[in-house]
């Protein structure tokens, strides 16, 4: 065995990053020659693991264990550290999910073998890996190279790879690795995962979202992207900073921690474009961003920009477009 | 209650930034080092947790070079009791396996109950250090978190998992956990605050490097451009003119 897929459940289903990750697994197995394994952990693992018969991949480990039918750090590292040590897979691979970034660190710790995360891409120099992830808020990207030979793990941030492109294979047989693990090991209870009260707007089906983002300097400003938002028959969204300084409610948030949109047109107001906020909203059909500063990330996705300031084009914009309508 | 909150210097997120000569880091002269975002939020509410339990120190530790001394007297200048600064040279490591052996080195002997980190750094952003500084130390630990509740020996979470869910969890101490920003208001030091941080303690330390890096940055650069982009030019109205005609005829939004 050679490379180790992670996967991860979500509400009963495969994870759409864990089919991702199998996609990356797929290619860096190509590129180096090595076989690709999966390894589900839970307490019945059995329904997720039908899921990977029909695909490209070596084994299917299934590790079930009572302790691992709720998710715990101490639970999944122990478990995962124990897997790696009994099968010494070369790379272990994951989506780069907000349950990865809680436990996976520990597995590294564990082992004392390294965590490359979230990273965007892979190149392959003289046979090693390279990996690459966006630094400094996502205006610059770092290549990551491994020092040894040993085991490692690599995670990749959302949509690195495409789920479409996971390939068929002549049905895996799955095996069953055992872990043991100690109810007392286990330092942490989870209550049962929940939403806030939902709000009033579904931005996943908006055809023209207005976004907004730093950019907008203060709550006071606001008033004039809910103007030109209206003028556009829009809703109003927003990126972390402005729901962090408590001006726009939790649920007009786009983003890792809030909505994924893909409307026609995102129109993004003062927003820099971290990676955080990007992976809510790249797949829009048109992006349009007015920043002033140069050097915003989100300039490498619009479509279209203005390197200006928001508070004195955005009246103007609206005062336009309420003479077109008229 | 002894609690720990780890504060990073980072390049302010208006500061221009241009690749070093040995492609491994930034040019320093023009950057305005801040404190990393979610580290003052870690920073408030190891402060909020003390002062709610009426008892208890705060410790502020940064690794980095000498600049990064002015982000430790920040979090003292706020309420942090004392302060301890592991020394580094550049280059910066850029190992966190590496980096969390060094916190690791330099608090075990301290022996908090709770440490706190911002979930994320502004520069290289590993995100890992808090929790593999608390597998390496013994200590439960959850990131991502929101609200925090202190009781019967134990602290309370609120962790945000994907898409607008949330979920508790109930964690033994001690514990390492790593704040997402937008849980509290950090506070803005006050006069009296800043004259008080000058006289409080803060204890310098060398990096322990014995741990070899077990993975290394080897190139920083400008990301390629995968898009092509109309630059829309010229004074705020023609830009305006420009922009409705994009709505009208090119996108047919209105």
């Amino acid at each position: 065995m050679s490379i180790l897929v992670g996967v991860e459940e979500n509400n009963g289903t495969v994870h759409r990053m864990s089919w991702e990750a199998l996609a990356g697994a797929q290619a860096v197995g190509r590129d180096l020659g090595l076989p690709v394994s999966v390894v589900l952990m839970g307490e019945d693992v059995s329904g997720l693991a039908n899921s990977f018969q029909s695909k490209d991949v070596q084994e299917i480990l299934t590790v079930e264990n009572t302790l691992l039918g709720g998710y715990s750090a101490d639970g999944f590292s122990s478990a995962l550290s124990q897997v790696i040590e009994a099968e010494s897979p070369k790379y272990v691979l994951m989506g780069h999910t907000y349950m990865v970034r809680d436990f996976l660190p520990r597995v590294s710790a564990k082992l004392r073998i390294p965590f490359l995360a979230d990273n965007i891409d892979y190149s392959v120099n003289e046979g090693s890996l390279v990996l690459s992830k966006q630094v400094f808020a996502g205006k610059l990207v770092a290549d990551t190279i491994l020092n040894s030979d040993g085991p490692c793990i690599i995670s990749f941030q959302s949509a690195s790879f495409q789920e479409e492109d996971v390939t068929e294979g002549s049905g895996a047989a799955a095996r069953a690795v055992s872990v043991s693990l100690e109810e007392s090991a286990i330092h942490s209870t989870s209550g049962d995962p929940f939403q806030e009260a939902a709000g009033a707007v579904d931005l996943s089906s908006a055809e023209v979202i207005v976004s907004v983002g730093r950019g907008i300097g203060k709550e006071e400003n606001l008033p004039m992207v809910k103007d030109l938002a209206q003028a556009m028959g829009a809703e109003v969204a927003s990126s972390r900073p402005v729901v962090d300084a408590g001006w726009l409610e939790p649920y007009h948030q786009i983003g890792s921690s809030g909505q994924t949109v893909a409307p026609k047109l995102y129109l993004a107001l003062g927003i820099s474009g971290a990676i955080q906020h990007v992976v809510g909203m790249k797949g829009s059909k048109n992006i349009i961003l007015i920043n002033k500063d140069p050097e915003a990330p989100l300039f490498e996705l619009a479509d279209y920009g203005i390197i200006g300031d928001i508070l004195e084009i955005v009246p103007k914009l609206t005062e336009a477009l309420l003479g077109v309508k008229t | 209650m002894k609690i720990a909150v780890l504060v990073k210097q980072v390049p302010g997120g208006d500061s221009p930034l241009r690749i070093s000569d040995d492609q491994l880091w930034v040019k320093e002269e023009h950057i305005n080092f801040i404190t990393n975002e979610s580290d003052s939020y870690a920073v408030e509410e190891a402060l909020q947790l003390k002062e709610n339990l009426g008892e208890g120190e705060v410790v502020a530790v940064s690794l980095g070079p000498d600049r990064t001394q002015r982000t430790i007297r920040e979090a003292l200048s706020k309420g942090a009791d004392r302060g301890i600064h592991i020394e580094e040279s550049y280059p910066y490591a850029s190992d966190p396996l590496q980096i969390a052996r060094t916190f690791a080195s330099a608090l075990e002997g301290e022996k908090f109950d709770l440490i706190l980190t911002g979930l994320q750094s502004d520069d290289f952003g590993f995100g890992q250090v808090g929790v593999l500084l608390g597998e390496m130390l013994g200590m439960s630990t959850a990131t991502l978190v929101i609200a925090t509740e202190l009781a019967d020996g134990k602290i309370k979470v609120k962790r945000e998992l994907e898409s607008g869910w949330f979920q508790w969890v109930n964690l033994d101490l001690p514990a390492s956990i790593s704040i997402q920003s937008g849980i509290n208001t950090p506070r803005y030091p006050s006069l009296k605050g800043i004259m008080g941080a000058k006289k409080k303690e803060l204890k310098q330390v060398t990096a322990d490097s014995s741990d070899e890096a077990k993975q290394s940055i080897s190139k920083v650069y400008i990301p390629q451009k995968v898009k092509r982009t109309e630059i829309i030019e010229g004074t705020v109205d023609q830009q305006v003119e420009r922009l409705v005609d994009v709505l009208k005829k090119d996108l047919r939004i209105i």
